[in-house]
């Protein structure tokens, strides 16, 4: 056994990573580890030093971690989603790279690579999509609805917390010892104690644990917020797409984390105590976990694509200048795939043993996840047909998304079928197929829904070049990348090896590392587009707050949109109300009479859940018992007192305030004039939408 | 909770707690039953059977008597979410034991898998 | 009001017509939440005890104690008789808040509940020992870590429901009973009530389904 300390628990001096590169031998494999380990330790003095320096470390308190707005917890979500999409991009260009590089063995160890695609699977998934599709949800949501903020602001902040809280575990691995090396779906034996015993399977498994609760927290809140929050006359039928699909997504998370809690769980107990749920001997049986795994795993892949499919509904409407076609087919259609969702798990693991009939069964209920997803891509493209079609960069990620999507769906109708799926399974067909579906299908769904609010969130517009460049690089990037996989997944490559031996994969693999290349340029231009747009955002500005001459609320408020949201809770009669509206030149108006609106005050608990959800993670994975359990009673007790003792802080905008804001916004927008689509692009657009081709939706 | 409107408050009391009381009693029935069953030795899959049955049946009442769920409009949205609740709970644990069980039977044919 | 209200209806599209018109029921909102809360937690449970469906076969048991061993009868029966009592008489605390009767009313209820729910715990305690003294310790086999993972999970939650009842008492009896009360004690009657519907699937599907 392990020694174990009381103060470090098993926390050594070797299991630092930075000083790896010191003590031992050096390699490419070596200076690659502990190289992260610094630009991690590196990275993280630089923004404490920077923050310091501009003095930003009270605006940021004040205004931004102890929020509770759903807006800024939604910008906080987004902005963790970017920096951990830098770490995975990264990852999953060194395996591209290493395979290129595969036939002659590579630069990287077996274990090193097996770490890489672990978290890169983990980050991309739990870190980087969750994050974002939340974020987007809470920019969103509230106020496409109507709201004044979600139904429990203070359990928002604690969600971003335990996000953050796992994500933190992640980067923390990089400097203190290893991950797993199990895979993002960390299979039992292979992560039980007796083959990993380090703290790799633990990192795995807190981090997931933590964010896992998170989401579940952000599920139970958006499906009351959407149930309850509605402004009057936004019936059910009248919420936008968006929102629609958020409902759904987040019904999913409610009933799909807790099997992913339990088969978490189970692997702790396994590991730490002893049990034997998973193991080899005495009766564990390894085959629940997949069962488990999967009862979450499957609906996941719907939580992820969802909202994604609700903002290529908004942006298709939008850049079409029409109204959304279909709009009861595809609520109908969001939701039977949120329901057969739940009856699909199995392919997942169609060799795993259980007889044909039971195989037959789960694959045709797989198949028929294709006919309301295939319904959607008929109505965005009913939505497109005659409509004026802009090409703005949301527009483009939809109109890729579309082609590119369609190729991976039907890969995965191909692997619907068990006996098909029992030649490719773990092959890199499978990981083909899934980035196929993850790619075009959820990412560029929330880089179009990041370019498309970004002005919502900021007050002005991100730059268009770099955006297109972005876009076409991420396409191209992409297929250049994974469609050589489905070739040589074809031709029986596994998954999953640092290394090969068949020359015939060689020249594949080197026009997949090519296209690596292309993504990571992808990434960079993402970056610059940032940066100038920032530089240049008095060229942008959002004014008026409809840059886009769009359809639904959330784009009748200024933008940035005040913490209020809206200076009266507005009634809604018509489904794309703000359209209407715009239609009968009723696009702003005052409300009648103001009146004091009443916020809840700022809240501690996601900080509080941030360090010490990090604090009980890093604990538990080091066997530092005190760390662990003096976390936990922080973090118990604070929830318990914040229970008890409610919100101290409630705030009241005066209605002089709001008045004052909201008449001094329509002035200004009265002064505007208001732009054609021709102009859309330019600089004079300020965010009025002039009177066009729109067509009424009533 | 379904109190009628047109009782007064005395007589409001008195059916909700006639609720309560007809809640425990039918669930003392449906609890003593299985137990007694059991204790005294009946076979083994009638004994199942009923256990099974009285076992939903009690939840159904718990749900009645006690969470003041049921068919009356202003429950209807708690009542939605049970049901769909229980269609997500059957196939999710439902599915289980029949994948499970499936691969359990042909991972080691030839041995009882419910052989307590 | 209703002027305004029309004008508001023949808007097209929106109308900021009644300001902040909007009725807002935070104690509905709150149990809704509550009640998505629990049904999270349900499939939690269900995830537990279809596990637990799949590890009562022979090479599950590994050749160690199988239910009819380990279970004793005496103490689940009174187990789920003090649970089921104390589900009763939480009810009746439950109406005498709604009736505005008098605080000591509540107040013996919540007690009363308080003490039947340490009662069960008490007896599964009791239980636990047993079995570990035995050396059905949930690290023998499958089935009995299956067990250890599926009967603990439930008492841990009664536990957590006895903590926040006895602030529900402090606070009732140095506070009295104000709405905030009143909401919060609906959504921990609508816990216990629950965790009261969980039982009944445990002593079926665990020790019923096992001793038969």
């Amino acid at each position: 056994m392990e020694h174990t300390s009381f103060l470090f628990g098993r926390l050594t001096l070797d299991a630092i990573d930075p000083l790896k590169v010191f003590l031992h031998p050096v390699s490419t494999n070596l200076i690659i580890l502990s190289g992260a380990a610094w630009a991690v330790v590196l990275g993280g003095i630089f923004v404490f030093a920077l923050l310091t320096y501009m003095g930003w470390w009270k605006p940021l308190w004040d205004n931004w971690f102890r929020s509770i707005d759903h807006k800024k917890i939604g910008i906080m979500y987004i902005v963790l989603a970017f920096i951990m999409l830098v770490r995975g991009v990264i990852e999953g260009v060194l395996m591209r790279a290493q395979q290129a590089d595969g036939l002659h063995g590579g630069f990287l160890s077996a274990d090193h690579y097996a770490q890489l695609f672990s978290t890169h699977g983990t980050i991309m998934i739990f870190f980087m999509l969750m994050p974002f599709l939340t974020g987007l949800m809470n920019v969103a949501v509230p106020l496409q609805i109507g709201a004044r903020d979600v139904s429990f602001p203070m359990l928002n902040s604690v969600s971003l917390g335990l996000t953050i809280a796992g994500a933190v575990l992640v980067m923390v691995s990089l400097v203190f010892g290893d991950f797993s090396t199990g895979g993002w779906t960390a299979y039992p034996p292979y992560t039980g104690v007796s083959f990993q015993p380090g703290p790799g399977p633990d990192y795995w498994l807190w981090s997931v644990t933590l964010t896992g609760l998170g989401a579940t927290l952000t599920g139970m809140n958006f499906v009351v917020t959407i149930y309850k929050e509605r402004a009057p006359g936004m019936t059910f039928f009248r919420m936008p797409m968006f929102t629609w699909t958020a409902l759904c997504t987040a019904i999913l998370m409610v009933f799909a984390m807790p099997p992913l809690t339990v088969a978490s769980v189970m692997l702790v107990l396994d590991r730490y105590a002893g049990f034997h749920f998973f193991t080899n001997a005495l009766g564990g049986n390894m085959m629940n976990y997949a069962n488990l795994f999967w009862l979450f795993g499957h609906p996941e892949v719907y939580i992820l694509i969802l909202p994604a499919f609700g903002v290529y509904s908004e942006v298709t409407a939008t850049f079409s200048g029409k109204r959304l076609y279909g709009y009861g087919s595809l609520v109908v259609a969001t939701m039977a795939i949120a329901v057969l969702s739940f009856t699909v798990w199995l392919h997942h693991f169609f060799t795993m043993g259980q007889d044909a009939n039971v195989n037959a069964i789960f694959g045709i209920a797989t198949m028929l996840i294709g006919i309301p997803t295939g319904v959607k891509i008929y109505d965005w493209m009913a939505t497109m047909y005659r409509g004026r079609v802009r090409f703005t960069v949301p527009m483009l990620y939809t109109t890729n998304f579309m082609v590119l999507f369609v190729l991976g769906g039907l890969s995965g109708i191909i692997l619907a079928n068990p006996s098909i799926d029992f030649q490719v399974h773990n092959t890199l067909f499978l990981v083909a197929h899934f980035h196929n579906v993850l790619i075009p299908g959820v990412f560029f769904g929330m880089l179009a829904g990041y370019t498309y609010w970004f002005p919502k969130m900021f007050g002005f517009r991100l730059n268009d070049t770099w955006g297109y460049i972005s876009c076409w690089c991420w396409s191209i990037g992409f297929g250049l990348t994974f469609f050589p996989l489905y070739v040589v997944g074809l031709m029986g490559m596994t998954r999953r090896t640092v290394s090969f031996t068949n020359p015939a994969f060689e020249p594949w693999m080197l026009l997949s590392g090519l296209g690596a290349a292309v993504l990571s340029f992808a990434l960079f231009a993402l970056c610059v587009q940032l940066y100038v747009s920032i530089r240049d955002r008095e060229t942008t500005r959002d004014i008026g707050g409809d840059p886009w001459g769009a359809r639904t609320l959330e784009w009748a408020t200024p933008s940035p949109a005040p913490h209020y949201n809206f200076p009266a809770i507005p009634h809604i009669n018509a489904r794309e109300a703000f359209a209407v509206a715009k239609e009968a030149g009723a696009g702003y108006q005052a409300p009648k009479t103001y009146s004091d609106i009443h916020l809840p005050g700022d809240t501690m608990m996601g900080v509080v859940m941030a360090v010490f959800g990090s604090g009980f993670g890093f604990g538990m994975v080091w066997h530092i018992w005190w760390m662990a359990l003096a976390s936990f009673a922080i973090m118990a007790l604070s929830f318990i007192g914040r229970a008890i003792r409610g919100d101290r802080h409630p705030h009241t905008v005066p209605a002089a305030e709001i008045q004052a804001e909201h008449e001094a916004w329509l002035e200004k927008v009265r002064a505007i004039t208001p732009v054609t689509r021709d102009l859309e692009l330019k600089q004079a657009n300020l965010g009025v939408a002039a009177h066009e081709y729109m067509e009424a939706a009533q | 909770m379904s109190t009628p409107k047109n009782l007064s408050k005395e007589e409001a009391y008195k059916h909700d707690l006639k609720g309560y009381v007809t809640g425990l009693g039918l669930a003392l029935v449906l609890t003593v039953i299985p137990f007694s069953a059991v204790i005294f030795g009946m076979s083994t899959g009638a004994a199942l059977w009923l256990i099974a049955v009285l076992g939903l049946i009690q939840i159904v009442v718990h749900v009645r008597y006690f969470l003041h769920v049921d068919l009356s409009p202003e429950r209807r949205e708690d009542l939605h979410l049970l049901l769909f609740s229980g269609l997500l709970l059957f196939i999710m644990a439902a599915g289980t034991i029949w994948v499970v069980l499936n691969m359990n039977y042909r991972m080691m044919p030839g041995m009882h898998m419910i052989g307590m | 009001m209703s002027s305004a209200t029309d004008a508001t209806y023949q808007a097209p599209g929106i109308a900021y017509g009644a300001a902040e018109g909007h009725h807002h029921d935070r104690a509905a909102t709150q149990l809704s939440g509550f009640w998505l809360f629990m049904m999270s937690d349900l499939i939690l449970f269900g995830c537990f005890f279809a596990t637990y469906g799949t590890m009562l076969g022979k090479p599950s048991l590994a050749g160690g104690p199988g239910p009819k061993d380990v279970f004793e009868m005496s103490g689940v029966v009174i187990e789920t008789a003090a649970l089921l009592l104390s589900t009763f008489t939480f009810g009746l605390a439950s109406i005498a808040i709604k009736y505005d009767r008098p605080k000591r009313e509540i107040l013996t209820w919540l007690i009363v509940t308080l003490l039947l729910g340490a009662t069960f715990l008490g007896f599964e305690l009791k239980e636990f020992i047993t079995m570990f003294h035995d050396g059905a310790v949930p690290q023998r086999s499958g089935f009995l870590s299956a067990f250890f993972g599926l009967v603990p999970l439930h008492g841990i939650h009664v536990t957590s429901g006895s903590i926040w009842l006895l602030i529900m008492i402090i606070t009732i009896a140095k506070n009295g009973v104000d709405d905030l009360t009143k909401s919060r004690l609906a959504r921990l009657a609508l816990f216990w009530h629950f965790l009261d519907l969980i039982w009944v699937g445990i002593f079926s599907v665990v020790y019923l389904g096992g001793l038969a």
